[in-house]
């Protein structure tokens, strides 16, 4: 019955969904009265890794052979089904993020082990949850088969500190003699520091009612000040105001915040459904009748032009008395 | 170049979601189903354009159903695939999806398998990445770009602060995400071509993986708070005490 997490560090970290994961496994492996091992792929020191302890984790198992320093499916999916064999796992769980969607398919494939992949809750029983119909309803998934993988949503099960330690233990033999049939080069397009949106916990969101790229300069300033993600509508990416990388909706980013600001975009269901997992919709449109304003939680009927610069200051005025 | 594109029929993205015997099957009445989004704008547009381009080569779609997704098939062909396969099997999860497809597609060598980076019904991200272990081939997920020369596929991927370039060998499968197309509206021309074309049925099974036991619909969201334009401060400390995310 032993449980195995399986996760990827990106730039020597895990990330937050990557405690998440842990901590998710570690609470399977405490109900199934066993241990819990964790194989971190990707380049990591020993005392970064070993803080996965103190969310219940027993083991860590650390590959950082070459081979998965870029995101190649087949080399990660190789550690990872030697990583199950070795510990006899039986629970197996991703974060449901390039790994998880990537990698868990593959191990399903492999060991013929059911998949729900984007839980959003620990199991009841044989069933779990998961988001279906672009976060429009929720589904109960069980499993017809002994092993089971579960691919958890970021942001979805925060995760709980044991206080526990965990041995690391190097698991590059796994991918001795591998030869990737990809060959990957990075291309750094954009100067670092600004935050990445997929799990970004506040995002600044514009659409057509900014009027033209020109404007956007209000709403990176409030992004910055929030620490925030900035993200857009379809329309505003089709024409070219801003990437395509910052498209959220139906056919762009799905995205589930704690905080999402929407300034000058309607809300049309397509990107409802892009960001209707966000905890708090903040919602800005000078239309009282914009059907945004019925997802929203707080909403502003005005000028985005005047209210943005202001909601800046407010933010920043508050983050000086609470620094 | 032989590509085979994987399609699957989802409820058109207004559709008001409901269920029935119990919460345990979803409400089919009035549902306008279209083609999976990723599928048909990203993976199977592009694949009409590397065909277009090497000025040969053929694009299969294959969709795993009963007869009654066949009007999808026909949008798919009006679009611009050459053939359509339709393994006529109820799909219940993504592995006997993936099993069935995988099955068939080994026994026809295609260079590239193209399906979209998730369905917008199940969302799973699941079928091509499954696909490619059954058939134990490279895999590349969410592509953001695709160019296929020299026997040899490059693709791009988003990463945090830019992307990566992937070079990888046929045959390969792949995920497409936004980027990778755009949109094609299918004319006259390739509407009234589309009914002559062939759809092959094939017939096979496979016992699912996983099953949903039960559908539930989320509590509805309270009113909207509204905030005088003029008392933006009320907002912070609304967002601050009571929705506590900042």
């Amino acid at each position: 019955m032993a449980v195995l997490v399986v996760i990827e560090t990106t730039k020597g970290k895990i990330s937050k969904p990557g405690f998440e994961a842990a901590s998710y496994g570690a609470r399977l492996a405490e109900a199934a009265g066993t241990t819990a091992t964790l194989l971190s792929l990707g380049e990591i020191s020993e005392a970064e890794l070993a803080k996965v302890g103190e969310y219940g984790i027993s083991k860590a198992l650390k590959c950082d052979a070459s081979a998965v320093h870029h995101f190649d499916p087949q080399a990660y999916a190789k550690a990872a089904l030697s990583a199950v064999e070795a510990t006899g796992a039986t629970q197996i769980v991703f974060v449901h993020d390039r790994c998880g969607k990537a990698v868990a398919p593959r191990i399903s494939a492999k060991l013929k082990a059911g998949l729900v992949s984007g839980a959003v809750s620990l199991p009841e029983g044989n069933s779990v949850k998961k988001n279906v119909f672009s976060g429009k309803a929720f589904a109960e998934y069980s499993f017809n088969t002994d092993k089971k993988i579960i691919s958890l949503l970021p942001n979805s099960v925060p995760p709980v500190a044991k206080g526990g330690t965990a041995t690391v233990e190097s698991f590059n033999d796994a991918l001795n003699g591998y030869q990737s049939p990809l060959s990957i080069r990075e291309k750094v397009s954009e100067a670092g520091g600004h935050v990445p949106l997929p799990g970004a916990e506040v995002v600044v969101s514009a659409g057509r009612g900014m009027k033209g790229p020109e404007n956007w300069g209000m709403i990176e300033e409030l992004a910055t000040v929030l620490g925030a993600a900035t993200a857009c509508s379809r329309p505003v990416s089709d024409i070219g105001w801003r990437p395509h990388h910052e498209h959220v909706g139906q056919t762009g980013l799905a995205i589930r915040p704690n905080l999402y600001i929407a300034v000058g975009i309607s809300g049309a269901i397509q990107h409802l459904a892009g960001v209707n997992g966000s905890k708090t919709i903040v919602v800005v449109n000078k239309d009282p009748e914009a059907p945004f304003f019925k997802a929203a939680d707080y909403g502003i009927v005005g000028d985005a032009f005047e209210i943005v610069p202001k909601i800046t200051e407010a933010i920043r005025k508050f983050k000086a008395q609470n620094a | 170049m032989k590509i085979l594109v994987c399609i699957s029929q989802v409820p058109d993205t207004t559709t008001k979601i409901s269920f029935k015997d119990n919460d345990t099957a979803f409400n089919e009445d009035k549902v306008t189903y279209i083609v999976n989004p990723y599928d048909e704008w990203y993976a199977l547009v592009r694949a009409l354009e590397l065909k277009e381009a090497a000025g040969s080569g053929n694009v299969t779609i294959i969709t795993v159903g009963t007869a009654t997704v066949e009007p999808i098939i026909r949008k798919a062909l009006a679009i611009g695939a050459d053939d359509a396969v339709r393994i006529n099997m109820d799909p219940k999860d993504a592995y006997s999806t993936a099993k069935v497809i995988a099955d068939y597609a080994s026994q026809n060598a295609y260079d590239l398998i193209m399906c979209g980076k998730e369905t917008i019904d199940y969302n799973g991200s699941e079928v091509g990445g499954m696909i490619a272990g059954l058939m134990d081939l490279p895999f590349v997920s969410h592509a953001i770009s695709l160019q296929v020369a020299d026997g040899k596929a490059v693709l791009e991927i988003d990463i945090e602060n830019g992307t990566e370039e992937i070079t990888a060998s046929l045959p390969l499968v792949l995920s497409a995400a936004k980027g990778m197309a755009e949109a094609r509206i299918p004319n006259m021309r390739g509407i009234m071509a589309a009914r002559t074309k062939s759809i092959q049925v094939v017939e096979a099974s496979e016992a699912p993986l996983t099953e949903v036991k039960k559908f539930t619909l989320p509590a509805p969201k309270s009113a909207v708070k509204l905030i005088d334009s003029e008392n933006i401060d009320q907002l912070v400390e609304l967002l601050h005490s009571e929705a506590k995310v900042i």
